[in-house]
């Protein structure tokens, strides 16, 4: 059955049920005829949205086509990755594998989509032949904004100068250079301006290294160069834990945008001064994946969605979740936003190729955990209801919040809660 | 257009056979079970919890009810569930407990 006559089928089979006065349920059933499948679902990147959007798909209709691409080995994870940064944790501890979504029916293609074909509603991969889809759901993640910092935008800068924001190769390769760094030497990380991914990452591995360093090179500093008017997330704790345990290892500056960087010096260019450093970890202004750019209508960075669905406001039929997304107000760049909004658009799409009516009030949460040492946890929560007047998720009032202080009972919860969402998105 | 009855006849009763399909398909039922899945991210999928973690699946609905609104009302004392358990009304948390109580103990 060729795309067109699957939809034109279900769009019939609505009319039936209406014209029979029989409401949701026989829409709901009419492709159960011959056990045919309701449509086939793509479903591009393998992250915390991808994984999760691609197990619940199946897990809620089994009779799907689900293809997932993932153009990576395995599953890293960003989450815990900083514990990696300053040696508390190895990265074969943040390492996962996809194996565990072949129980569910989920077809893994391991290849990288390089273009979304909007018209003919097949994805284009770099090896294998295109793929069509009955519905998309797009979850790049981010990618970076070199050309904001011309002095490193190129790859041999790019190598000398490591983010170290997308976990895997350069969280090794960044704790290798933490490793080597004199006692005495100074690591500078650099901030870009919000919107950004993991609002409290930055001040997390701050830390975490300012913990290592404390530990094992106690004359070594940590200088941070915030491209942000001040600390994006969870300011009162990160000051707190900073002021009582690390004081004279952290240095904070504001305002500090990177306008371009000096490889040979090892020179950060700002607004109105340099700084030099021995280690710069810089962390690049942001956008959604590229694969993701039809779909990027916010400021040309972020997509756009309707978040009832998470159906794109530029394509339709094409889903974005995650990291890629135009945030909702108060909602961070997370990878627990990212597994909430898979299963919100995980049952948006069964509705559509199933003919029901999507979920006309969904509620998601998240709590991110920062350790500020190597056991020692600061939280913030939020709940995100979807709001009919403002037609968006909301941050319900008087739910959420942090931590009354740094402890190490959520330093346990940060790892269980780590472990969780690992299973729930890959097993 | 007018539908001949023997052929309204026979279409409901096709639409009546083919929809022999589980009751997940329900709008309400669906809409908790989304609710519940936001939950899995540190309550493990369905409920059914990692290592160090609480797990909610086949508990009983009123002992879950009452832990929720324990927390809603900050009797009861905890990490960060206070300030979920203020996200939801108490008729949304009855229902997410019980879809929890319904899930199969493993």
């Amino acid at each position: 059955m060729s795309t067109l006559d699957r939809r034109g089928f279900i769009k019939a089979a609505g009319g039936l049920a209406a014209a029979l006065g029989a409401g949701v349920g026989v829409g709901a059933c009419a492709t159960a005829v011959g056990r045919a499948s309701p449509g086939r679902v793509v479903v591009i990147g393998g992250g915390f949205g991808g994984a999760t959007a691609a197990k619940y798909l199946k897990k809620w209709e089994p009779r799907l086509e689900v293809t997932l691409i993932e153009r990576n080995q395995n599953f890293v994870s960003c989450p815990i990755s900083n514990l990696v940064l300053a040696g508390v944790k190895q990265i074969e501890d943040i390492t996962l594998a996809y194996d565990g979504l072949a129980k569910y029916g989920v077809r893994l293609v391991r290849d990288e989509a390089v273009a979304i074909d909007v018209d003919k509603r097949e994805v284009r991969l770099a090896k294998g032949d295109p793929l069509p889809w009955d519905r998309l759901i797009v979850a790049p993640g981010i990618d970076f904004l070199y050309e904001q910092i011309p002095g490193l935008n190129n790859a041999e800068a790019q190598q000398q100068v490591l983010h170290s924001w997308k976990a895997g190769a350069q969280t090794v390769a960044l704790r290798k250079r933490l490793e080597d760094l004199p006692d005495g030497g100074v690591f500078a990380i650099s901030i870009p301006k919000a919107p950004y991914r993991c609002p409290p990452g930055p001040y997390e591995r701050a830390s975490v290294i300012a913990h290592y360093f404390k530990q094992h090179k106690p004359r070594a500093k940590v200088l941070i160069l915030d491209g942000n008017p001040d600390i994006t997330s969870k300011k009162a704790l990160f000051l707190q834990a900073w002021e009582e345990r690390y004081k004279g290892i952290i240095e904070y500056r504001a305002n500090s945008v990177l306008q371009d960087f000096d490889v040979r010096s090892k020179e950060a260019r700002l607004e109105f001064e340099s700084v030099r450093a021995d280690l710069f970890n810089v962390i690049p202004p942001q956008r959604s994946g590229r694969i993701a750019a039809p779909l990027a209508n916010v400021g040309g960075r972020w997509a756009g969605v309707d978040f009832r669905t998470f159906e794109s406001t530029a394509v339709p039929g094409v889903h974005v979740i995650g990291d890629a997304t135009a945030s909702a107000p108060g909602m961070p760049k997370s990878g627990f936003m990212a597994n909430n909004h898979a299963k919100v658009a995980a049952d948006a799409v069964i509705a559509s190729l199933t003919g029901l009516e999507p979920n006309p009030t969904p509620i998601i949460a998240n709590t991110c955990y920062s350790f500020v040492s190597d056991r020692d946890v600061v939280h913030v929560a939020s709940v995100h209801k979807f709001d009919t007047q403002e037609n968006t998720l909301l941050p319900v009032k008087g739910a959420g919040g942090l931590s009354a202080v740094a402890n190490d009972l959520e330093g346990k919860f940060a790892l269980a809660w780590a472990r969780n969402i690992w299973a729930d998105a890959l097993t | 257009m007018p539908i001949p009855a023997r052929a309204f006849a026979a279409l409901v009763a096709a639409a009546t056979l083919v929809c022999a399909f589980p009751a997940q398909a329900e709008p309400g039922h669906r809409q908790v079970r989304v609710w519940a899945a936001a939950c899995a991210a540190c309550h493990g999928t369905d409920g059914h919890a990692q290592a160090g973690m609480t797990s909610l699946a086949g508990r009983s609905a009123d002992e879950l009810f009452t832990l929720l609104i324990e927390f809603k009302r900050d009797v009861r004392p905890a990490t960060v569930m206070h300030q979920h358990a203020k996200g939801y009304t108490d008729d949304e948390l009855k229902r997410l407990a019980q879809w929890f109580a319904a899930q199969s103990k493993r």
